[in-house]
């Protein structure tokens, strides 16, 4: 239990995909200019990365990793270099699949995050999290932990990011920082502040 | 629709419309890697590479891909050029692959590399596309490779390994920016970039309605 609870602080502040490992960069800059979206963007990362980070593991565990068990006919084969192809398959799949129940069974749900769910197929983020899952040998338990943390930490940054844009819509940078600019100076001084949890052990 | 310019397909992504600078693509990418001129560089290479690649082989298929599942097949031949290249450097450059971690296999969602293919590629001939990839690739490599510049210079005194600055524990004078080495830098580095590109183009100053 205490290991999992590590894991997700870790996750979540100090090892913060968005601003520790610049994953979801794209999304996370592009999304963020009012707290709604970025709020809507949030939820379907901590959504997808909680279903594919550990549907991966149990994939790279059991049909990738030498000595695996559910074919017993390729088990003696190394099949990790083929890894990339089926994380992503994975996640491009699970992204459509979790699009039409959304779509059938919450409405609601679907209205507030349905058009970001698709851009979430190329969000590095998503696929980091698989590939650090599998690059430190997690378990399929803490790979759970693991994608719900890592989810909610892009989650926590892109809303405390959208929330300080939103605020300098009022603010008269020189012209040329306008816009990007100013979303990259305020992100590194977010990163700055998210430094200072390094070194924290539950 | 006219044919572009050879040369503006080229050049124009370096300076004009830089696909990091003013499009806010493949950036994830872009500021992992650049802590040393020698893992940004490995970086560059292996992102032009499988851009050219991908590029060329969708605008040679162009015609045989269906339109619905065109998302599927970019992603495919994306995804296996990337795995090529990731046992390329495993195989002839294992302490540059082990640096950059996770980060070539990340090129698959590296939005440049669809974004041209999606763009471009599939819509010109296959030397076009090459030669647009090629630009893409530049625009995206300039970035990085000054940013990596700025970082090792200042980080550990060194240019690609080499010294520069004489560090102060080997007797020198110089004390290293610890920083330099952490993500936080990276992020200001681009927004000085991003500030000087269009103080110098002013046509790429965004809106005031941006925000």
């Amino acid at each position: 239990m205490e290991r999992h609870l590590d894991l997700l602080v870790k996750a979540v502040f100090m090892e913060n995909l968005a601003l520790a490992y610049f994953l979801g960069m794209c999304t996370f800059l592009a999304v963020s200019k009012n707290v709604r979206t970025a709020l809507g963007v949030g939820a379907a990362v901590v959504v997808v990365q909680t279903i594919t980070v550990p549907l991966n593991n149990f994939l790279y565990v059991g049909l990738l990793k030498q000595g695996n068990t559910l074919l017993p006919r390729v088990s003696e084969f190394d099949l990790t270099f083929l890894g990339l192809i089926v994380y992503i398959g994975v996640i491009a799949s699970m992204v459509q699949i979790l699009e039409m129940v959304l779509d059938r069974f919450f409405p609601a749900l679907y209205e507030a995050m349905g058009i970001y769910l698709p851009l979430l197929t190329v969000n590095c983020a998503i696929l980091g999290g698989s590939l650090f899952m599998v690059e430190r040998g997690y378990d399929f338990g803490e790979s759970v932990t693991y994608g719900f943390g890592t989810g909610l930490g892009f989650a926590l940054a892109i809303a405390a990011l959208a929330g300080m844009r939103e605020r300098m819509a009022y603010s008269r940078p020189p012209s040329g920082l306008r816009g990007a600019g100013m979303a990259f100076l305020v992100t590194g001084l977010m990163s700055l502040a998210f430094m200072a949890f390094t070194g924290i052990v539950l | 629709m006219a044919e572009p310019r050879a040369h503006d397909v080229l050049f124009d992504p370096v300076f004009e419309r830089n696909p990091i600078l003013l499009l806010m693509l493949g950036i994830c990418s872009a500021l992992a890697v650049t802590t040393r001129l020698e893992t940004a560089l490995a970086m560059s290479v292996s992102v032009t590479a499988v851009m050219v690649g991908a590029s060329v082989t969708l605008s040679a298929a162009r015609r045989h891909v269906p339109d619905t599942i065109r998302i599927f097949v970019q992603i495919s031949i994306i995804a296996t050029l990337v795995i090529v290249v990731d046992q390329l450097l495993q195989a002839f450059f294992w302490e540059i692959s082990k640096q950059l971690s996770i980060f070539v296999s990340l090129i698959v969602t590296n939005c440049i590399v669809m974004g041209r293919t999606e763009g471009f590629a599939l819509r010109h001939r296959p030397g076009l596309s090459a030669l647009d990839a090629l630009g893409h690739g530049l625009g995206y490599s300039a970035v990085l490779m000054s940013v990596a510049f700025v970082r090792e210079l200042f980080g550990r005194g060194t240019i690609f390994g080499l010294e520069v600055l004489r560090l102060e524990s080997d007797g020198g004078w110089y004390v290293p920016m610890g920083l330099m080495g952490r993500a936080p830098v990276a992020f200001l580095l681009i927004a000085f970039l991003i500030w000087g590109i269009r103080s110098w183009k002013r046509d790429q100053v965004e809106d005031r309605a941006e925000g």
